[in-house]
């Protein structure tokens, strides 16, 4: 397995991170077993779940299918990365007010995904959503709770009521 | 997966320089959505890998003088949202958006997409009903080759991502009384594979009671993505009838050699493109203000 290492720099969650990597692991692995941040899941591993899902430059992507080398200058957000201080990220308080998530495996990528169609559709119909979502697999079958709470979420990030 | 090198060219040259340096070791990357399963189940090895996402030339679509050019590094989401690919080649637009799921999209490429060369690759399909032209650059240069040509079997691309590089797709702007269209079944709406996929690109005669010209591009029917030569036959030049559908239907079911798999049985798969089939003209023709008699 062992490969040469490649230097590279990128952005996590707002810090500039300096690491070397074997060009054949994942961002996943990176994140989970080099860098300690276990908040974004392995659900299959073959990106087919949605579990890994975080952001490269805004945007969705699975980190399971990504290698870490291909993320040299650009910027990540994980789970970890949404909060502001102790302020939860609005997606991440209206999954709390709406019971967006039951035993919460699926919840970070979930999270993840709404952020990305936030970044580009801050205004999402209900079907914006559903179809944002689609690659997010639930086992425990919360997905009406995580849609409300995302359309919840645009409503706050346009101003609007709780 | 051995792999132990990984470059990121900032030009094509630099990129094919790469590639011969490394005499067969080293292979090119796109989005990664495919060759990172195949690297980690070591159905692919390499020692090097040569990323072409930072080469800006290969990404984007232009139309110019009657062409429209489309990066291999464009991605499905940016095909999807693309206004002239929308406007003037629904087929691509639609299949581009039926692939897997947004994160997918998002990455996944229309060059890694073709040299991946899987029989149903949806917007393979798509480019087959278009007969785009694919550009490659070789070792001895620049070649243009119909993407019909590309593949070789199951999994086996023409194109080799070890010494070439697909640079990208030239389709015709479509002319007056051309329409296409893309139907696809599959198991869910999202990430799942099709069962069966159809592109559709016709053209009308100008009383619009006529097919003047049709392509039809199907999988998984074949260890390769295919074209229903005969079937397209039946309909060039016949009349916009229902009695014409069903004898096309007809030579389709001959035409086609679909497998049992998990995702269908032949039976089904045969019954069900032909129906496909339907769809997607009677959609083409509706688009041109035509309408098909008894
Ligand atoms: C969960 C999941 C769902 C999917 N769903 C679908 C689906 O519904 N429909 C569908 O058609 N596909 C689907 N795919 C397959 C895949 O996403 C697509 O085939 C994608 O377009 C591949 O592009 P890529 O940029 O990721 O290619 P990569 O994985 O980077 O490369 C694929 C192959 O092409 C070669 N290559 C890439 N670019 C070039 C180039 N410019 N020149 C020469 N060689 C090149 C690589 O060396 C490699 O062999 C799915 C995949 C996953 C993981
Ligand atoms: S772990 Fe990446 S999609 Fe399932
Ligand atoms: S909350 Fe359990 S998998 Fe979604």
């Amino acid at each position: 397995m062992a490969g040469k290492k490649h230097k590279i720099k990128f952005l996590l969650n707002g810090t500039e991170q300096a690491m070397e990597v074997e060009p054949n692991s994942t961002l996943l692995r990176t994140l989970r077993d080099g860098l300690g941040l276990t908040g974004t899941k392995c659900g299959c591993d073959n990106g087919e779940c949605g579990a890994c899902t975080v952001l490269i430059d805004g945007k969705a992507v699975l980190s399971c299918l990504t290698l870490t080398v291909e993320v040299d200058g650009k910027e990540v957000t994980t789970i970890e990365g949404l909060a502001q201080g102790t302020t939860l990220h609005p997606v991440q308080q209206a999954f709390i007010d709406h019971h967006g998530t039951q035993c919460g495996f699926c919840t970070p990528g979930i999270i993840m995904s709404s952020v990305s169609l936030l970044n580009e559709n801050p205004q999402p119909t209900e079907m914006d959503v559903k179809k944002a979502l689609v690659g997010n697999l639930c086992r425990c079958g919360s997905y009406p709770m995580a849609v409300n709470a995302v359309l919840q979420a645009a409503g706050k990030n346009r101003g609007g009521e709780k | 997966m051995n792999c132990e090198k990984y470059y990121l060219p900032a030009t094509v040259e630099e990129a094919i320089n790469i590639l011969r340096e490394n005499q067969g070791n080293a292979r090119l990357i796109a989005g990664g959505t495919d060759l990172v399963l195949q690297l980690r189940e070591r159905k692919i090895n390499t020692k090097a890998l040569v990323d072409l996402s930072a080469l800006k030339e290969l990404n984007g679509i232009t139309e110019n003088n009657g062409w429209i050019t489309i990066g291999s590094m464009t991605t499905h989401q940016q095909i999807a949202a693309s206004g002239i690919i929308r406007e003037k080649a629904r087929v691509l637009a639609e299949a581009a958006q039926s692939i897997g799921s947004p994160q997918i999209r998002n990455v996944g490429t229309i060059g890694g997409n073709v040299v991946n060369a899987q029989p149903a690759a949806d917007t393979t399909i798509a480019l087959m009903a278009l007969d785009a032209r694919a550009r490659i650059l070789t070792n001895q240069g620049e070649i243009t080759k119909p993407v019909g040509e590309l593949f070789l079997g199951a999994g086996q691309s023409a194109i080799d991502p070890t010494s070439e590089i697909l640079l990208a797709f030239d389709i015709k702007t479509p002319g007056a009384r051309e329409a296409t269209a893309f139907m696809r079944l599959a198991k869910r709406k999202a990430l799942a594979l099709p069962i069966v996929n159809v592109g559709v690109w016709l053209k009308l005669d100008q009383t619009l009671s006529k097919f003047e010209d049709i392509r039809i591009a199907l999988g998984p029917m074949a260890p390769v993505p295919v074209r229903a030569t005969n079937t397209e036959a039946v309909l060039k030049g016949a009349p916009l009838q229902q009695t014409v559908l069903l004898q096309a239907m007809a030579v389709l079911e001959k035409e086609i050699s679909p497998r049992d798999s998990l995702r269908g049985s032949a039976f089904y798969k045969k019954e069900m493109a032909k129906v496909l089939l339907k769809r997607a003209i009677l959609v083409a023709v509706k688009d041109l203000g035509g309408e098909l008699g008894e």
